[in-house]
Protein backbone atom coordinates (compact mmCIF):
# COMPACT_ATOMS: atom_id res chain seq x y z
CA UNK A 1 0.00 0.00 0.00
CA UNK A 2 1.55 3.56 -0.82
CA UNK A 3 1.55 6.54 1.52
CA UNK A 4 -0.73 8.00 -0.79
CA UNK A 5 -3.22 5.44 -0.18
CA UNK A 6 -2.76 5.87 3.74
CA UNK A 7 -5.22 7.97 5.67
CA UNK A 8 -3.97 10.12 8.01
CA UNK A 9 -6.01 10.83 11.83
CA UNK A 10 -6.81 13.97 12.59
CA UNK A 11 -3.88 14.17 15.02
CA UNK A 12 -1.56 13.21 12.62
CA UNK A 13 0.26 16.30 12.89
CA UNK A 14 0.25 16.32 16.82
CA UNK A 15 2.45 12.78 16.60
CA UNK A 16 4.77 13.80 14.34
CA UNK A 17 5.16 17.18 15.97
CA UNK A 18 5.84 14.98 19.38
CA UNK A 19 8.79 13.07 17.28
CA UNK A 20 6.57 9.83 16.88
CA UNK A 21 7.51 6.74 14.45
CA UNK A 22 4.54 6.31 12.19
CA UNK A 23 3.80 3.08 10.50
CA UNK A 24 0.99 2.42 8.18
CA UNK A 25 -1.66 0.05 9.94
CA UNK A 26 -4.75 -1.19 8.69
CA UNK A 27 -4.95 1.91 6.34
CA UNK A 28 -3.71 4.71 8.52
CA UNK A 29 -0.41 6.28 9.30
CA UNK A 30 -0.69 5.40 13.02
CA UNK A 31 2.28 6.49 15.38
CA UNK A 32 3.57 2.99 16.79
CA UNK A 33 5.55 5.11 19.83
CA UNK A 34 6.69 8.48 20.89
CA UNK A 35 9.85 7.59 23.22
CA UNK A 36 9.99 3.67 24.13
CA UNK A 37 7.16 1.46 24.11
CA UNK A 38 8.48 0.05 27.45
CA UNK A 39 8.38 3.73 28.85
CA UNK A 40 4.77 3.74 27.21
CA UNK A 41 3.58 0.40 28.51
CA UNK A 42 4.78 1.31 32.22
CA UNK A 43 2.89 4.70 31.86
CA UNK A 44 -0.15 2.84 31.33
CA UNK A 45 0.38 0.29 33.93
CA UNK A 46 1.21 3.07 36.64
CA UNK A 47 -0.04 5.82 35.82
CA UNK A 48 -1.53 6.70 32.66
CA UNK A 49 -1.47 7.17 29.42
CA UNK A 50 -3.32 8.32 26.19
CA UNK A 51 -3.50 6.65 22.55
CA UNK A 52 -5.49 8.24 19.34
CA UNK A 53 -7.96 5.81 18.31
CA UNK A 54 -9.52 7.70 15.77
CA UNK A 55 -8.70 5.41 13.02
CA UNK A 56 -11.60 2.85 14.59
CA UNK A 57 -15.03 2.98 12.80
CA UNK A 58 -18.21 4.23 14.00
CA UNK A 59 -21.12 3.25 12.72
CA UNK A 60 -24.46 4.19 13.90
CA UNK A 61 -27.75 1.59 13.33
CA UNK A 62 -30.85 3.40 14.07
CA UNK A 63 -34.63 2.39 13.91
CA UNK A 64 -37.78 1.20 15.47
CA UNK A 65 -36.36 -2.94 14.38
CA UNK A 66 -32.63 -1.94 15.10
CA UNK A 67 -32.08 -3.96 18.22
CA UNK A 68 -33.84 -7.14 16.96
CA UNK A 69 -32.43 -6.67 13.67
CA UNK A 70 -28.77 -6.07 14.98
CA UNK A 71 -29.34 -8.83 17.32
CA UNK A 72 -29.57 -11.38 14.58
CA UNK A 73 -25.86 -10.10 13.21
CA UNK A 74 -24.27 -9.72 16.59
CA UNK A 75 -23.38 -12.94 18.63
CA UNK A 76 -23.84 -10.83 22.60
CA UNK A 77 -27.35 -10.35 23.37
CA UNK A 78 -28.14 -6.69 23.00
CA UNK A 79 -31.72 -7.13 24.81
CA UNK A 80 -29.13 -7.12 27.57
CA UNK A 81 -28.14 -3.02 26.81
CA UNK A 82 -29.98 -0.71 28.81
CA UNK A 83 -29.83 2.43 26.97
CA UNK A 84 -25.63 3.97 28.05
CA UNK A 85 -24.86 0.35 28.27
CA UNK A 86 -22.38 -0.82 26.09
CA UNK A 87 -21.32 -4.97 25.22
CA UNK A 88 -18.35 -6.46 23.42
CA UNK A 89 -19.82 -8.80 21.07
CA UNK A 90 -18.61 -10.08 17.16
CA UNK A 91 -19.90 -9.89 13.66
CA UNK A 92 -19.48 -13.49 12.41
CA UNK A 93 -19.88 -15.06 8.51
CA UNK A 94 -22.16 -17.95 7.81
CA UNK A 95 -19.46 -20.22 8.94
CA UNK A 96 -19.53 -18.76 11.95
CA UNK A 97 -15.72 -16.85 10.94
CA UNK A 98 -14.93 -13.79 12.53
CA UNK A 99 -15.36 -10.61 10.40
CA UNK A 100 -15.00 -8.30 12.98
CA UNK A 101 -15.02 -7.85 16.99
CA UNK A 102 -16.38 -4.13 18.05
CA UNK A 103 -18.04 -2.64 20.83
CA UNK A 104 -22.23 -1.78 20.62
CA UNK A 105 -23.10 0.93 22.89
CA UNK A 106 -27.09 1.58 23.13
CA UNK A 107 -27.09 5.46 22.43
CA UNK A 108 -31.23 5.42 22.72
CA UNK A 109 -33.60 2.62 22.78
CA UNK A 110 -33.98 2.56 18.93
CA UNK A 111 -29.93 3.88 18.26
CA UNK A 112 -26.96 1.90 18.29
CA UNK A 113 -22.96 2.99 17.91
CA UNK A 114 -20.65 0.47 16.88
CA UNK A 115 -17.32 1.20 17.42
CA UNK A 116 -15.39 -1.35 14.89
CA UNK A 117 -11.99 -1.71 13.81
CA UNK A 118 -9.98 0.72 11.76
CA UNK A 119 -9.39 -2.49 8.40
CA UNK A 120 -12.84 -3.64 8.67
CA UNK A 121 -14.79 -0.35 8.43
CA UNK A 122 -15.70 -0.56 5.11
CA UNK A 123 -16.20 -4.70 5.30
CA UNK A 124 -18.37 -4.57 8.12
CA UNK A 125 -20.39 -1.51 7.02
CA UNK A 126 -21.05 -3.58 3.76
CA UNK A 127 -21.96 -7.17 5.36
CA UNK A 128 -24.84 -5.17 7.44
CA UNK A 129 -26.12 -3.21 4.35
CA UNK A 130 -26.29 -6.25 2.51
CA UNK A 131 -28.01 -8.24 5.13
CA UNK A 132 -30.73 -5.13 6.28
CA UNK A 133 -33.41 -6.62 3.92
CA UNK A 134 -36.90 -5.29 5.11
CA UNK A 135 -35.93 -4.75 8.93
CA UNK A 136 -35.88 -1.13 7.98
CA UNK A 137 -32.84 0.16 10.17
CA UNK A 138 -30.18 2.75 8.94
CA UNK A 139 -26.70 2.07 8.69
CA UNK A 140 -24.31 5.32 8.81
CA UNK A 141 -21.06 5.38 8.37
CA UNK A 142 -19.99 8.56 10.28
CA UNK A 143 -16.17 7.13 10.94
CA UNK A 144 -14.96 10.53 9.32
CA UNK A 145 -16.84 12.59 11.78
CA UNK A 146 -15.03 11.09 14.74
CA UNK A 147 -12.04 11.35 16.48
CA UNK A 148 -11.35 9.20 19.54
CA UNK A 149 -8.97 8.88 22.53
CA UNK A 150 -8.53 5.98 24.38
CA UNK A 151 -7.13 7.19 28.00
CA UNK A 152 -5.78 4.45 30.08
CA UNK A 153 -4.12 3.36 33.53
CA UNK A 154 -4.64 3.71 37.25
CA UNK A 155 -5.02 7.38 37.91
CA UNK A 156 -7.66 7.40 34.40
CA UNK A 157 -9.99 8.93 37.41
CA UNK A 158 -8.00 11.86 38.71
CA UNK A 159 -7.73 12.97 35.03
CA UNK A 160 -11.27 12.74 34.15
CA UNK A 161 -12.77 14.87 36.84
CA UNK A 162 -9.57 16.92 36.01
CA UNK A 163 -10.99 17.39 32.50
CA UNK A 164 -14.53 16.89 33.15
CA UNK A 165 -14.91 18.55 36.41
CA UNK A 166 -14.70 17.18 39.75
CA UNK A 167 -18.23 16.75 40.59
CA UNK A 168 -18.68 14.60 37.45
CA UNK A 169 -19.01 11.00 37.63
CA UNK A 170 -16.67 8.28 35.54
CA UNK A 171 -19.59 5.81 33.84
CA UNK A 172 -19.62 2.27 35.30
CA UNK A 173 -17.72 -0.37 33.64
CA UNK A 174 -18.69 -0.31 29.52
CA UNK A 175 -21.43 2.41 30.69
CA UNK A 176 -20.64 5.19 28.17
CA UNK A 177 -22.35 8.79 29.09
CA UNK A 178 -21.94 13.26 27.30
CA UNK A 179 -19.56 15.20 29.02
CA UNK A 180 -18.83 18.27 28.10
CA UNK A 181 -15.14 19.86 27.73
CA UNK A 182 -14.79 23.34 27.06
CA UNK A 183 -17.32 23.98 23.81
CA UNK A 184 -16.59 20.44 22.92
CA UNK A 185 -19.25 17.51 23.63
CA UNK A 186 -17.48 14.10 24.38
CA UNK A 187 -18.84 10.35 24.62
CA UNK A 188 -17.30 9.36 27.53
CA UNK A 189 -17.10 5.22 27.36
CA UNK A 190 -15.40 3.01 30.64
CA UNK A 191 -13.91 1.06 28.17
CA UNK A 192 -10.77 -0.24 26.94
CA UNK A 193 -7.94 -2.37 25.55
CA UNK A 194 -4.84 -2.42 28.28
CA UNK A 195 -6.19 -4.24 31.34
CA UNK A 196 -5.65 -1.04 33.28
CA UNK A 197 -8.90 1.32 34.51
CA UNK A 198 -9.87 3.13 31.69
CA UNK A 199 -11.88 5.56 29.26
CA UNK A 200 -12.43 5.23 25.75
CA UNK A 201 -13.62 9.25 24.30
CA UNK A 202 -15.48 9.88 20.84
CA UNK A 203 -15.99 13.47 19.75
CA UNK A 204 -16.39 15.63 16.31
CA UNK A 205 -12.75 15.34 14.70
CA UNK A 206 -12.57 18.94 14.35
CA UNK A 207 -11.46 19.14 17.89
CA UNK A 208 -8.89 16.70 17.85
CA UNK A 209 -5.86 18.56 18.16
CA UNK A 210 -7.45 20.90 21.15
CA UNK A 211 -8.89 17.61 23.56
CA UNK A 212 -5.62 16.03 22.47
CA UNK A 213 -3.61 19.38 23.61
CA UNK A 214 -5.94 19.80 27.32
CA UNK A 215 -5.84 15.62 28.03
CA UNK A 216 -1.92 15.70 27.92
CA UNK A 217 -1.88 19.28 29.65
CA UNK A 218 -4.12 18.22 32.45
CA UNK A 219 -2.40 14.62 32.67
CA UNK A 220 1.21 16.46 32.83
CA UNK A 221 0.95 16.03 36.70
CA UNK A 222 -0.33 12.17 36.59
CA UNK A 223 2.68 11.59 34.57
CA UNK A 224 0.58 10.67 31.48
CA UNK A 225 2.22 10.18 28.06
CA UNK A 226 1.43 9.44 24.59
CA UNK A 227 1.30 6.12 23.90
CA UNK A 228 1.61 4.39 20.63
CA UNK A 229 0.63 1.16 18.67
CA UNK A 230 3.27 -0.62 20.32
CA UNK A 231 2.47 -0.21 23.65
CA UNK A 232 -0.95 -1.03 22.66
CA UNK A 233 0.03 -4.30 21.63
CA UNK A 234 2.15 -5.38 24.42
CA UNK A 235 -0.91 -3.95 26.77
CA UNK A 236 -3.11 -5.97 25.00
CA UNK A 237 -1.13 -9.14 24.48
CA UNK A 238 -0.54 -9.59 28.05
CA UNK A 239 -3.72 -9.16 28.85
CA UNK A 240 -4.50 -12.00 25.88
CA UNK A 241 -6.79 -9.18 24.17
CA UNK A 242 -7.41 -10.85 20.69
CA UNK A 243 -6.51 -8.82 17.25
CA UNK A 244 -8.83 -9.09 14.73
CA UNK A 245 -6.86 -10.08 11.42
CA UNK A 246 -4.16 -11.63 13.65
CA UNK A 247 -5.81 -13.73 16.33
CA UNK A 248 -9.24 -13.37 14.97
CA UNK A 249 -10.05 -14.39 11.00
CA UNK A 250 -12.60 -15.59 9.15
CA UNK A 251 -11.29 -18.88 9.52
CA UNK A 252 -12.09 -18.87 12.96
CA UNK A 253 -14.96 -19.01 15.37
CA UNK A 254 -14.83 -17.14 18.51
CA UNK A 255 -15.01 -20.29 20.63
CA UNK A 256 -11.86 -21.48 19.10
CA UNK A 257 -10.78 -18.07 20.17
CA UNK A 258 -11.70 -19.18 24.10
CA UNK A 259 -14.37 -16.02 23.71
CA UNK A 260 -17.62 -17.71 24.34
CA UNK A 261 -18.35 -15.84 27.19
CA UNK A 262 -19.08 -13.08 24.59
CA UNK A 263 -21.50 -15.55 22.64
CA UNK A 264 -25.35 -15.89 23.47
CA UNK A 265 -26.16 -19.09 22.20
CA UNK A 266 -29.61 -19.06 24.42
CA UNK A 267 -30.68 -16.75 21.40
CA UNK A 268 -33.39 -17.90 19.12
CA UNK A 269 -31.59 -16.73 15.70
CA UNK A 270 -28.14 -14.86 14.85
CA UNK A 271 -25.49 -15.63 11.86
CA UNK A 272 -22.98 -18.49 12.92
CA UNK A 273 -25.40 -19.82 15.79
CA UNK A 274 -25.84 -23.20 13.56
CA UNK A 275 -22.19 -23.67 13.48
CA UNK A 276 -21.03 -23.01 16.57
CA UNK A 277 -23.91 -25.25 18.23
CA UNK A 278 -22.26 -27.53 16.07
CA UNK A 279 -18.91 -26.78 18.01
CA UNK A 280 -20.13 -25.99 21.77
CA UNK A 281 -21.62 -29.66 20.95
CA UNK A 282 -18.08 -31.52 19.32
CA UNK A 283 -15.80 -28.85 21.27
CA UNK A 284 -13.69 -26.83 18.96
CA UNK A 285 -11.29 -28.14 16.69
CA UNK A 286 -8.50 -25.67 17.34
CA UNK A 287 -8.23 -23.26 20.64
CA UNK A 288 -6.45 -19.99 20.97
CA UNK A 289 -4.13 -20.49 23.43
CA UNK A 290 -1.61 -18.25 25.93
CA UNK A 291 1.94 -18.98 26.51
CA UNK A 292 5.32 -17.74 27.85
CA UNK A 293 8.68 -18.61 26.65
CA UNK A 294 10.84 -20.66 29.31
CA UNK A 295 13.86 -19.34 30.08
CA UNK A 296 16.13 -17.22 27.78
CA UNK A 297 14.93 -16.83 24.09
CA UNK A 298 14.38 -14.14 21.81
CA UNK A 299 11.05 -12.93 21.81
CA UNK A 300 8.59 -14.86 19.87
CA UNK A 301 6.97 -12.72 16.77
CA UNK A 302 3.98 -13.37 14.46
CA UNK A 303 4.10 -16.41 12.15
CA UNK A 304 6.94 -18.21 14.28
CA UNK A 305 6.66 -22.09 13.95
CA UNK A 306 4.84 -24.01 16.68
CA UNK A 307 6.16 -27.53 17.27
CA UNK A 308 4.39 -29.90 19.67
CA UNK A 309 5.63 -33.30 20.89
CA UNK A 310 8.29 -32.38 17.94
CA UNK A 311 5.68 -31.93 15.12
CA UNK A 312 4.97 -28.65 13.61
CA UNK A 313 1.49 -27.75 14.81
CA UNK A 314 0.69 -23.95 13.98
CA UNK A 315 2.05 -20.27 14.37
CA UNK A 316 1.87 -17.95 16.23
CA UNK A 317 -0.88 -15.10 15.57
CA UNK A 318 0.72 -12.75 18.10
CA UNK A 319 4.33 -12.73 19.72
CA UNK A 320 6.06 -10.08 21.74
CA UNK A 321 8.78 -9.61 24.42
CA UNK A 322 6.13 -8.58 27.82
CA UNK A 323 7.25 -5.44 29.40
CA UNK A 324 5.56 -6.09 32.59
CA UNK A 325 6.76 -9.57 32.58
CA UNK A 326 10.16 -9.38 30.75
CA UNK A 327 9.12 -12.58 29.12
CA UNK A 328 8.33 -13.95 25.58
CA UNK A 329 4.56 -13.66 25.42
CA UNK A 330 2.79 -14.98 22.41
CA UNK A 331 -0.66 -16.92 21.03
CA UNK A 332 -1.40 -19.60 18.62
CA UNK A 333 -4.24 -21.86 17.46
CA UNK A 334 -3.15 -25.30 18.07
CA UNK A 335 -5.41 -28.41 17.77
CA UNK A 336 -5.52 -32.12 19.14
CA UNK A 337 -5.22 -33.17 21.54
CA UNK A 338 -6.85 -30.30 23.23
CA UNK A 339 -4.25 -27.87 24.67
CA UNK A 340 -3.86 -27.31 28.08
CA UNK A 341 -2.08 -25.36 30.72
CA UNK A 342 1.14 -26.58 31.99
CA UNK A 343 2.04 -28.35 28.27
CA UNK A 344 5.42 -27.57 27.26
CA UNK A 345 5.50 -26.83 23.18
CA UNK A 346 8.68 -25.32 21.26
CA UNK A 347 8.64 -21.88 19.20
CA UNK A 348 10.96 -21.81 15.90
CA UNK A 349 12.94 -18.79 15.94
CA UNK A 350 15.48 -18.50 13.39
CA UNK A 351 15.84 -22.29 12.60
CA UNK A 352 16.29 -23.09 16.67
CA UNK A 353 13.50 -24.42 18.19
CA UNK A 354 13.19 -22.48 21.85
CA UNK A 355 10.76 -24.52 24.99
CA UNK A 356 7.50 -22.46 26.18
CA UNK A 357 4.58 -23.27 28.40
CA UNK A 358 0.76 -22.93 27.78
CA UNK A 359 -0.48 -20.98 30.52
CA UNK A 360 -3.75 -19.64 31.77
CA UNK A 361 -5.15 -16.12 30.00
CA UNK A 362 -4.84 -13.20 31.05
CA UNK A 363 -0.80 -13.91 30.91
CA UNK A 364 -0.68 -10.65 33.29
CA UNK A 365 -2.82 -10.24 36.54
CA UNK A 366 -2.32 -7.13 38.17
CA UNK A 367 -0.53 -7.53 41.76
CA UNK B 1 23.95 12.51 17.63
CA UNK B 2 27.09 10.82 18.47
CA UNK B 3 29.26 9.79 16.11
CA UNK B 4 33.25 9.57 17.62
CA UNK B 5 35.16 10.70 14.83
CA UNK B 6 37.30 7.97 15.35
CA UNK B 7 35.78 5.16 14.41
CA UNK B 8 34.73 3.45 10.93
CA UNK B 9 31.00 3.01 10.13
CA UNK B 10 28.91 1.45 7.61
CA UNK B 11 25.45 2.28 5.73
CA UNK B 12 23.89 -0.28 7.51
CA UNK B 13 24.87 1.65 11.30
CA UNK B 14 27.00 -0.44 12.59
CA UNK B 15 30.45 1.43 14.02
CA UNK B 16 33.75 -0.09 13.73
CA UNK B 17 36.79 0.28 15.90
CA UNK B 18 40.49 -0.68 14.84
CA UNK B 19 42.28 -2.50 17.11
CA UNK B 20 45.77 -3.54 15.71
CA UNK B 21 46.07 -4.76 12.02
CA UNK B 22 43.36 -7.24 11.44
CA UNK B 23 41.30 -6.48 14.31
CA UNK B 24 37.83 -4.54 14.69
CA UNK B 25 35.54 -4.47 17.24
CA UNK B 26 32.04 -3.62 16.11
CA UNK B 27 28.52 -2.38 17.44
CA UNK B 28 25.54 -0.40 16.44
CA UNK B 29 25.79 3.47 16.40
CA UNK B 30 24.26 5.47 18.58
CA UNK B 31 21.77 6.81 15.43
CA UNK B 32 20.44 3.22 15.01
CA UNK B 33 20.05 1.83 19.24
CA UNK B 34 17.83 5.30 18.81
CA UNK B 35 15.94 4.02 16.12
CA UNK B 36 15.81 1.09 17.50
CA UNK B 37 14.96 1.85 21.09
CA UNK B 38 14.52 -0.85 24.06
CA UNK B 39 17.19 -3.71 23.23
CA UNK B 40 15.59 -6.41 24.78
CA UNK B 41 17.66 -9.35 23.08
CA UNK B 42 20.78 -10.16 21.55
CA UNK B 43 21.79 -12.97 19.42
CA UNK B 44 25.68 -13.31 19.48
CA UNK B 45 27.65 -14.61 16.85
CA UNK B 46 29.98 -17.97 17.70
CA UNK B 47 33.46 -17.52 18.09
CA UNK B 48 35.37 -18.88 15.77
CA UNK B 49 32.60 -18.57 13.33
CA UNK B 50 33.42 -16.63 9.89
CA UNK B 51 31.34 -15.22 7.35
CA UNK B 52 31.32 -13.13 4.58
CA UNK B 53 31.19 -8.75 4.31
CA UNK B 54 27.59 -8.27 4.18
CA UNK B 55 26.54 -11.63 6.08
CA UNK B 56 24.25 -11.77 8.79
CA UNK B 57 26.17 -11.91 11.89
CA UNK B 58 23.82 -10.78 14.71
CA UNK B 59 20.71 -10.00 15.49
CA UNK B 60 19.54 -7.69 17.43
CA UNK B 61 15.46 -7.36 18.93
CA UNK B 62 13.89 -4.85 20.27
CA UNK B 63 9.91 -4.92 21.14
CA UNK B 64 8.67 -4.19 17.82
CA UNK B 65 11.28 -6.26 15.70
CA UNK B 66 14.33 -7.81 14.89
CA UNK B 67 16.99 -6.37 12.72
CA UNK B 68 19.99 -8.35 11.28
CA UNK B 69 23.59 -6.97 12.12
CA UNK B 70 26.00 -7.48 8.95
CA UNK B 71 29.91 -8.42 9.25
CA UNK B 72 31.48 -4.92 7.82
CA UNK B 73 33.90 -7.16 5.99
CA UNK B 74 35.07 -11.00 5.38
CA UNK B 75 36.73 -12.68 9.15
CA UNK B 76 36.55 -14.83 11.73
CA UNK B 77 34.74 -13.82 14.86
CA UNK B 78 36.92 -13.57 17.98
CA UNK B 79 35.58 -12.65 20.91
CA UNK B 80 31.82 -11.95 21.53
CA UNK B 81 30.11 -9.71 24.34
CA UNK B 82 28.57 -11.76 26.51
CA UNK B 83 27.39 -8.88 28.72
CA UNK B 84 24.60 -8.50 26.46
CA UNK B 85 23.56 -11.91 26.93
CA UNK B 86 21.83 -10.59 30.54
CA UNK B 87 21.97 -6.99 30.12
CA UNK B 88 21.27 -6.34 26.21
CA UNK B 89 19.88 -2.60 27.03
CA UNK B 90 24.26 -2.08 27.38
CA UNK B 91 23.44 -1.23 23.62
CA UNK B 92 21.26 1.64 24.47
CA UNK B 93 23.01 2.89 27.69
CA UNK B 94 26.73 2.71 25.84
CA UNK B 95 26.93 1.90 22.20
CA UNK B 96 30.30 2.58 21.58
CA UNK B 97 31.36 1.16 24.84
CA UNK B 98 30.08 -1.72 27.35
CA UNK B 99 27.32 -1.66 24.09
CA UNK B 100 29.86 -3.50 21.49
CA UNK B 101 28.49 -7.10 20.04
CA UNK B 102 31.59 -8.78 18.64
CA UNK B 103 35.48 -8.50 18.12
CA UNK B 104 36.60 -9.91 14.20
CA UNK B 105 39.79 -10.93 13.15
CA UNK B 106 39.74 -9.51 9.44
CA UNK B 107 40.64 -11.30 6.36
CA UNK B 108 41.95 -8.41 4.26
CA UNK B 109 42.69 -5.20 6.16
CA UNK B 110 42.52 -3.79 2.64
CA UNK B 111 38.54 -4.19 3.20
CA UNK B 112 38.32 -2.04 5.59
CA UNK B 113 39.45 1.37 3.31
CA UNK B 114 36.15 0.97 2.06
CA UNK B 115 34.16 1.97 4.72
CA UNK B 116 32.94 5.19 5.79
CA UNK B 117 34.59 7.50 8.26
CA UNK B 118 32.59 9.96 10.75
CA UNK B 119 31.94 12.47 8.42
CA UNK B 120 31.10 10.31 5.49
CA UNK B 121 28.42 8.58 8.21
CA UNK B 122 26.90 11.87 9.51
CA UNK B 123 26.53 12.59 5.37
CA UNK B 124 24.55 9.13 5.13
CA UNK B 125 21.95 9.95 7.79
CA UNK B 126 21.53 13.71 6.39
Amino acid sequence: MSDAAEKRTPLYGEHVRLGARIIPFGGWLMPVQYSSIREEHEAVRKDVGVFDISHMGELVVSGPAASEWLNTMLTNNIARLEVGDGQYTFLLNDEAGVIDDLIVYRISDDKFLLVVNAARVEEDFNWLGAHRAQSGVQIANVSDSYAGLAIQGPKVGELFHALFGSEQEMPARNRIARFQLNATEILVARTGYTGEDGIEVFFAAEAAPSVWREVLQKGESLGIRPCGLGARDTLRLEMCYPLNGSDLSPEHTPLEAGLGFFVDLAKPNFTGREKLLQQKENGPARRLVAFKMKGKSPPPRPHYRVFRAGKEAGELTSGTLSPSLNEGIAMAYLATPAPQPGEEIEIEVRGQRFPAVIEKKPLYKKT
Amino acid sequence: MNIPDDLLYTESHEWIRREGDDKIRVGITDHAQAELTDVVYVELPKTGASYDARGTIAVVESVKAASDIYAPVKGTVLEVNKALESNPALINTDPYGEGWIYVLQVESPDQLKALKDAAGYRASLA
